[in-house]
């Protein structure tokens, strides 16, 4: 029954939408245009358990950590309030000899940061034309959150990579056999070719040579090598994803029902 | 609207770059500032999908007609069109039911739902749109002739070589041969123009990064310190 159902939940839906794509009338084509709306609907709900799992995690975290900040700001004895103000820096930041109870200052901002978002964008607080108004309006607070923090933050994570991937291709960006050289050849006139400096370099080549020069280069070799590259990777996907596919819908995957028997 | 004030622009100006610098403290070593502005991120950004995904997709493909529909039933003609809504929305309070340890393996059938959808739906595209077409351009003739008759060398070149380079980098994807002899040097081919699509991606992928990096510079040069304009 636990794993019967969901499988037969998973051939049901797969069927119908392959049936639907050969069959396009009724019923097939509506239950497909109806099964659609329904995964939009329950990949909502994923993120709603996602957002309680964050609860759930942190919160857990929080709690323990807390509890074993207050057991260790007790043991020097007096008043342990006040030890744990005074202590505060060490407990909350790493100090803590047991590593499940670190950390727990950051689960808490953590939960700050996901309770503000949603006090914001749910309830609309600070939102100029209270209920009635978009969160997404200019001056709202759910907007302004996202200028001030989620947008900084997220594009400084994906600039940092920017450092990482520099100081990785210094370490792996070695000539040592022909495979690393063509990739080193081609990032090179990738970055040269997307960039002024590629034109500046070689704006010196006569006219009948135009195609040897960097930009040129660098567009010959995304529409030709690059294109079959790609479709080689795209039919490979394709391929696998299919094989896989079917493998999903008649049962032979089962992975996704995890492994537990009951 | 007190959000619109200059003073709580400058504000926001400034928290924003505060946060931009505690995030690039990682370059030096992980240290506590950076795990603050890494806290606040996962907590604003599973915050901000939460209330997108609300607003956007629940409430107007869900919570809306829902409400419309039971309405009909006290102030107008009941219609019952809306009672399918019922499938999703319990399949998606089972979802939820993930949380309750106990209850957590009805969990799979809504699961098990979006995993027939997903696998339905992308067997279809990915056999339409990636297989076929991708293969329908490849194989095309590859000696070209303009309108006059006159042969095209430079353009038939290139779709060879494209051809050539997408069947051999389908060779390295067979892995249920070994590669060995003439199989084994046409795979090897088939790298050589793999790594030129991973080397172009590469090139994109740095040159992405780099532009996001000139672009927190430049808000922290402009917007914050006014050094540049």
């Amino acid at each position: 029954m636990r794993r019967q159902v969901p499988l037969l939940i998973t051939l049901v839906v797969g069927a119908v939408l392959i049936i639907a794509a050969f069959i396009p009338r009724a019923p097939f084509g509506g239950l497909g245009e109806n099964f659609s709306l329904y995964f939009d609907i329950i990949a909502v709900f994923a993120f709603l358990l996602g957002g309680g799992n964050l609860i759930r995690i942190h919160g857990m975290r929080l709690v323990r950590g807390v509890g074993m900040a207050i057991t260790e700001a007790k043991k020097g004895g007096g008043a342990w309030p006040l030890r744990f103000v005074i202590e505060f820096p060490f407990l909350a930041f790493g100090g803590l000899k047991d590593r499940r109870g670190r950390d727990w200052f950051f689960s808490l901002i953590t939960l700050l940061g996901f309770f503000a978002m949603l006090a914001a964008g749910l309830l609309k607080l600070g939102n100029p034309k209270g209920w009635q108004g978009n969160v997404t309006t200019p001056g709202a607070m759910f907007q302004e959150f996202y200028d001030s923090m989620f947008n900084p933050l997220q594009a400084t994570m994906y600039a940092l990579l920017a450092f990482f991937v520099a100081s990785a291709s210094y370490r792996a960006f070695r000539a040592k056999s022909v495979e690393a050289t063509i990739l080193l050849v081609t990032a090179f006139i990738i970055l040269l070719g997307r960039t002024p400096a590629g034109a500046y370099v070689t704006a010196w080549m006569p006219e009948s040579l135009s195609f040897l020069t960097i930009p040129n280069l660098a567009n010959w070799v995304m529409a030709i090598p690059n294109l079959a590259g790609q479709r080689a990777i795209i039919i490979g996907i394709a391929l696998g994803v299919i094989a896989m596919s079917l493998r999903v819908i008649i049962g032979i995957e089962r992975t996704y029902l995890g492994s537990d028997e009951k | 609207m007190w959000m619109e004030h200059p003073g709580w622009v400058l504000f926001g100006t400034w928290v924003a770059a505060l946060f931009t610098l505690g995030i690039a403290t990682f370059l030096y070593k992980d240290n506590p500032v950076y795990k603050f502005c890494e806290a606040v991120f996962v907590g604003i950004s599973a915050g901000y999908w939460f209330v997108s995904y609300f607003w956007q997709t629940l409430l107007p493909k869900l919570g809306y007609p829902f409400y419309a529909g039971v309405k009909t039933m006290f102030v107008g003609p009941a219609e019952w069109g809306w009672l399918v809504l019922l499938i999703p929305g319990t399949l998606g309070v089972m979802m939820l039911l993930r949380l309750v340890p106990k209850a957590g393996w009805i969990a799979r059938w809504p699961l098990a739902f979006i995993v027939g959808y997903t696998a339905g739906l992308r067997l279809i595209t990915f056999l339409q749109s990636n297989a076929m077409t991708q293969l329908q351009n490849s194989v095309q003739p590859v000696v070209r002739y303009d309108a006059s008759g006159q042969f095209l060398g430079w353009e038939s070149f290139n779709i060879l070589l494209v051809t050539v380079g997408t069947f051999a980098g389908l060779f390295y994807f067979f892995f249920s041969q070994e590669h060995k002899g003439v199989f084994g040097r046409v795979a090897r081919v088939g790298t050589w123009f793999l790594m030129i699509t991973f080397g172009a991606a590469f090139g994109y992928t740095v040159m992405g990064r780099m532009s996001l990096l000139i672009g927190r510079l430049d808000f922290l040069l402009a917007d914050w310190l006014h050094l540049i304009r």
